[in-house]
């Protein structure tokens, strides 16, 4: 039976090493298909919260369940569930030592031992639905910011992933490269596939969401569906974040 | 035309203002001084024939005389894969640029040149190379460039080539032992040097990376490791390797000297090199290891694919670095009574016939020296290129 929650996380906490208590008791539980939309003010704990589900960031306390596995601290765990989640990083972290191709096609014939030619097919597919073909032999040094995030989505899609996380994939470019990457998100909501982004982009919030999550201070404020988070926000934290912002 | 531009060339760049002509007109005094000292030197007082006599001794030392096609053999295998690889590299760029077109010349000229004080079998010889490593680099660009296996397996080729060469040389299955003991001359240098060179690039790979370990006994045994052979002297390691290996082994276990010189390069070699690697390691962006794990790669693969290429990458002009003093390092095991080519050449100096000929001999092996650590050094910047 398939689960109808992708990812469930319960009552996590997590303390630095200096023991600031960045995550506070978080619950979140994100169904199959839905995109949510996490915002909040900086060192509120919302990328540190993201980054726990594919265990980038260990926590102390509490329980995170993703497609019916529970995140434990074996490493063959840990890797089977970042088989199954995508992510994409703010400063896009291509390896620039690789082609455009290499990168794509990197974890798929490594992680999931696919043949180099069936990598490619499906990468240079994946290459197409982002715009940027016509750059698969170039180093990601000679492509613009935008073009680099397209990539990095492309090769966080090629694992096929169940799950795709975005931790502020829009922060580090200019802001006519803001759209084409926002654009690639859009269609890839569209298609179904679930997805948890850490964004400050407003409009894509109320357009591609179907809930939006308001973290401060390491706990979750609101959660709301954006219709309701943006007209009418219950919270008085909430209400102040969303004058900051808008 | 030509000649304004040289004109104008000399007028820049050393007549441009009157402190610089002032600086120009000195230097070039005190040059033509030292270089008409010199160059009278080597072409009427200094005595040659010291070379002349002794050629196989520099080269080979006592190395069997019936065996030597051994050594002509692998030169010529090395030379040929060397021109394959060199074509096979610049398979899309032209072969005879003006870089190699100079560095081709001058060593024509060189066997030229060095047949006088040198014998004219040593020219030739060197022409043969030149010649050898030419055509082989014009077969590999033409034909074995579009070849896949070539292309695919040239550093497998390389590895399978470095064994069969020692092989050849040092004897063994059905070919007349020779022993390592016995080696000597600019063949043990290069002997020692490479196998050091070979082994000591992995352990410290190893070393750099158990130095950023998150386990603690590894973590410490490597700073400990390295930390403790970086503050002794070289010579020191090597008098340790020669006098203590054979008391901490057991005594059926009876090194050759040479393979305790080895021994002794590669652990004071291997620890500054995990220095030079872990500069390396630390440039790379943590965002790139986020990435790979990100990605589901284990941490063996995040090594391999990701995280060493670009940190050995960076860090290749140290490493070079550290190749070359390595090599000239081995002129160190003199002292400790092995024959390299620094020993050959004392003992050389120490014959009767020869006595006082310190300055054609030194001059000699300098240059013999410079050559090699030259060839690295250009090297390394075609790789860093690439």
């Amino acid at each position: 039976m398939k689960p109808e929650f992708l990812i469930i996380a319960e009552n996590v906490e997590k303390w630095y090493d200096n023991n600031f208590h960045v995550l506070r008791g978080v619950n979140l539980e994100v169904k199959t298909q839905e995109v949510v939309v996490i915002m909040g003010p900086s060192g509120s704990g919302k990328s540190t919260f993201i980054r726990t589900f594919n265990a980038l960031e260990p926590y102390q306390k509490g329980r995170i369940i993703i497609d019916g596995i529970t995140l434990s601290h074996d490493l063959k765990n840990i890797e089977a569930i970042r088989k199954e989640i995508g992510m994409v990083f703010q400063q896009f972290n291509l390896f620039p030592h690789l082609t455009v191709l290499d990168n794509v096609t990197l974890a798929p014939i490594w992680v999931r031992h696919w043949t180099k030619k069936q990598a490619q097919e499906i990468a240079l597919e994946l290459l197409e639905k982002v715009g940027i073909i016509e750059q698969a032999y170039k180093y990601p040094g000679q492509l613009s910011g935008g073009q680099q995030q397209r990539v990095a989505i492309a090769r966080a899609l090629a694992m096929q992933p169940k799950i795709m996380l975005f931790d502020e994939p829009t922060s580090s470019l200019d802001p006519e490269m803001v759209r084409e990457v926002l654009d690639t998100m859009r269609s890839l909501a569209t298609s179904g596939m679930t997805m948890v982004c850490v964004t400050h982009e407003v409009g894509f919030a109320r357009e591609v969401a179907d809930r939006v999550v308001l973290m401060d201070e390491g706990k979750i404020v609101e959660i709301a569906t954006p219709v309701e988070f943006f007209s009418n926000p219950q919270e008085e934290r909430s209400q102040k974040f969303l004058s900051q912002i808008l | 035309m030509l000649e304004n531009i040289g004109i104008n060339w000399i007028k820049k760049n050393l007549f441009n203002t009157w402190y610089n002509s002032i600086l120009t007109i000195i230097s070039v005094i005190f040059i033509s001084w030292l270089g008409s000292g010199l160059l009278t030197w080597i072409f009427t007082t200094a005595d040659w024939t010291v070379l002349k006599d002794n050629i196989k001794l520099f080269f080979v030392g006592t190395y069997p005389v019936k065996l030597l096609w051994r050594i002509y053999l692998s030169l010529a295998i090395i030379t040929i894969l060397g021109g394959i690889s060199w074509g096979i590299i610049s398979s899309k760029t032209n072969l005879f640029n003006k870089q190699n077109l100079i560095i081709i010349f001058s060593i024509s000229i060189t066997s030229i040149i060095i047949s006088l004080p040198l014998g004219r079998q040593t020219g030739i010889t060197l022409l043969g190379l030149l010649i050898t490593i030419i055509s082989s680099g014009i077969i590999g660009q033409k034909y074995l460039s579009k070849v896949s296996f070539f292309t695919k397996w040239l550093s497998l080729i390389w590895v399978i080539t470095f064994f069969l060469v020692t092989g050849l040389i040092e004897g063994g299955l059905f070919l007349e032992p020779v022993k390592i003991d016995n080696f000597s001359g600019l063949l043990l240098t290069l002997f020692i040097a490479i196998i050091s060179i070979v082994i000591c690039f992995p352990l410290g790979i190893l070393l750099a990376l158990g130095r950023q370990s998150k386990l603690p006994i590894i973590r410490w045994l490597s700073i400990g490791y390295i930390e403790i052979i970086r503050a002794l002297p070289l010579i020191g390691i090597l008098f340790m390797a020669q006098v203590m290996l054979p008391l901490i082994l057991p005594p059926e276990v009876r090194p050759d000297r040479v393979i305790r010189a080895i021994c002794g390069l590669i652990i004071f070699a291997s620890a500054y090199l995990a220095e030079n690697i872990r500069g390396g390691l630390q440039a790379i962006p943590k965002g790139q290891t986020e990435a790979a794990k990100a990605l589901g790669l284990n941490t063996p693969l995040m090594l391999t694919l990701i995280i060493l290429p670009q940190a050995i990458k960076a860090v290749i002009p140290a490493i070079v670095g550290q190749f070359i003093s390595l090599f000239k390092d081995t002129s160190l095991l003199a002292i400790v009574g092995l024959i390299d080519l620094l020993g050959i050449s004392q003992s050389i100096l120490a014959n009767p016939k020869f006595i006082g000929k310190y300055a054609e001999v030194y001059l000699f092996i300098a240059l013999i020296y410079w050559i090699f650590c030259y060839t690295m050094s250009l090297a390394s910047k075609k790789v860093e290129n690439n």
